[in-house]
């Protein structure tokens, strides 16, 4: 029985001390370090962030390099595919066209008249600078869901800008390097955001899920929100202008799932946002 | 230049472990299951895990602990939690190495899946109880089940690969 525990610490010493004549560290002073490291990181130490910076700089550009035959690849196969759906889009496309058409003079009127109507009410309109940037890496990991953008502070990134593909909303800058910055897109879990529910104007909050999709939380009332629902950002808290269109809800997928407008999946051109006023 | 050549290509099966290590960390591998949505599995615990257990000099501590750094980077992790877990996975490959006389894919398969198991728990805990983030344990799992399953291909694969690149 001593013997057996002899040998049981005999190993473990052997596995955390001994080190090789190639190694130059023990396991034990990595594993002290790489402790040390995390808690550094979760203090916020200022040397650390500096660390992470200058690794980020170099890593996101190499991980471009990296991850662009997979990419590319990607690509090609949903080319492909889409390829031989296209007729039956284009018919699709038409009488979507034919109906939009109809809607754009309605909704020109009905901006013209919100203008003027905020004019009176004396509500800013704020005007908006875009940074149209690229993304760089679009890796889906198993804790965040982000992307990494080809602009940084350089080019006025600010950490909380508000990132759109189209008119779209899909994110916001949560880290900003001097050339890149990344992104935590609307469908991470713990995306929470602020959200106004068309028609009805219904204040709640939109969660991600991890998926690509989101859910509709904290509701003061039962909602009872059919598949023409539209969701906006409400603007409360001051992180979003409000009106930014995030996508409608689907309760096929799951009950009160909201489709996202954009495919979070398919991103390569974003519009980085900033408003003048916003908090940052 | 025949020489030359040679020297070039057994360098570069010498350091293909590495280089796949760090490939895999800047660059994470994805399988699309139409039925089962998006898989993932961890190569560079495969990497780690084999290679710490039958040459432990082949990639360095250190050099496992740099590409950890990299991976938080790449994945927006909080530095230091990555390179912490490819250490535990090195601390229970070398525990395996001391103990064990006669090698068996069998045998090291299931302290893989142990290790992987403890490692996946540890990163989760580390994520959620420092540093807050929410996490789906249902894609760890399935993460966890694949890199398992696919440890007995590469295991194969690196076995043809360690005596021409010792």
């Amino acid at each position: 029985m001593a013997s057996g525990r002899d040998d049981f610490i005999i190993a473990v010493r052997s596995a955390f001390l001994k080190k090789s004549n190639k190694q130059q560290f023990s396991l034990l002073a990595l594993i002290i370090f790489s402790i040390l490291l995390i808690f550094l990181s979760n203090l916020n130490f200022i040397g650390i962030k500096y660390v992470k910076i200058g690794v980020n700089e170099a890593t996101y550009r190499l991980s471009a390099i990296i991850s662009y035959p997979e990419k590319k690849l990607n690509e090609s196969f949903i080319f492909l595919s889409e390829y031989f759906n296209v007729y039956k889009e284009n018919q699709n496309l038409k009488e979507k066209v034919d109906k939009l058409n109809a809607e754009k003079l309605s909704y020109t009127f009905l901006e013209n008249e919100n203008k003027k109507l905020k004019e009176i009410v004396g509500e800013n309109t704020n005007s908006s600078d875009l940074i149209i940037s690229k993304v760089l890496i679009d890796k889906d990991g198993k804790f965040l869901k982000s992307i990494i953008l080809n602009k940084g502070s350089k080019d006025g990134i600010k950490k909380g800008m508000v990132v759109l593909e189209t008119n779209y909303l899909v994110g916001q800058v949560i880290e900003v390097n001097y050339t890149t910055s990344r992104a935590i897109l609307i469908s991470d879990l713990n995306s929470n955001i602020p959200v106004v529910i068309e028609p009805g104007s219904f204040q709640s909050i939109l969660s991600g899920t991890g998926k690509n999709y989101g859910k509709i939380k904290y509701s003061k009332n039962k909602l009872l929100l059919n598949e023409a629902t539209i969701v906006y950002t409400s603007g409360s808290g001051g992180n979003f202008r409000a009106g930014l269109p995030i996508g409608k809800i689907n309760n096929e997928i799951e009950d009160l799932a909201v489709e996202f407008f954009s495919d979070l999946s398919q991103l390569s051109y974003v519009k980085i946002q900033s408003i003048e006023g916003q908090t940052e | 230049m025949v020489q030359k050549n040679l020297n070039l290509k057994n360098k570069l099966i010498r350091y293909f472990p590495l280089i796949l290590l760090y490939f895999s960390v800047l660059n994470e591998f994805d399988i699309d299951v139409p039925s089962f949505g998006l898989l993932s599995f961890n190569l560079p615990f495969i990497i780690i895990f084999y290679w710490s257990l039958k040459d432990p000099d082949h990639i360095g501590s250190g050099l496992i602990f740099i590409s950890g750094v990299l991976n938080d980077v790449t994945l927006g992790h909080p530095i230091g939690v990555s390179s912490f877990i490819y250490l535990i996975i090195i601390a229970f490959a070398s525990y395996l190495r001391n103990i064990t006389l006669r090698p068996n894919i069998y045998k090291d398969s299931i302290i893989f899946l142990i290790a992987i198991l403890f490692a996946n728990s540890v990163n989760a805990l580390i994520l959620s109880f420092i540093f807050f983030a929410e996490i789906i344990f249902y894609e760890i799992l399935t993460n966890t089940i694949l890199t398992f399953l696919l440890y007995f291909i590469f295991a194969k694969m690196f076995n043809y690969l360690k005596p021409v690149s010792a």
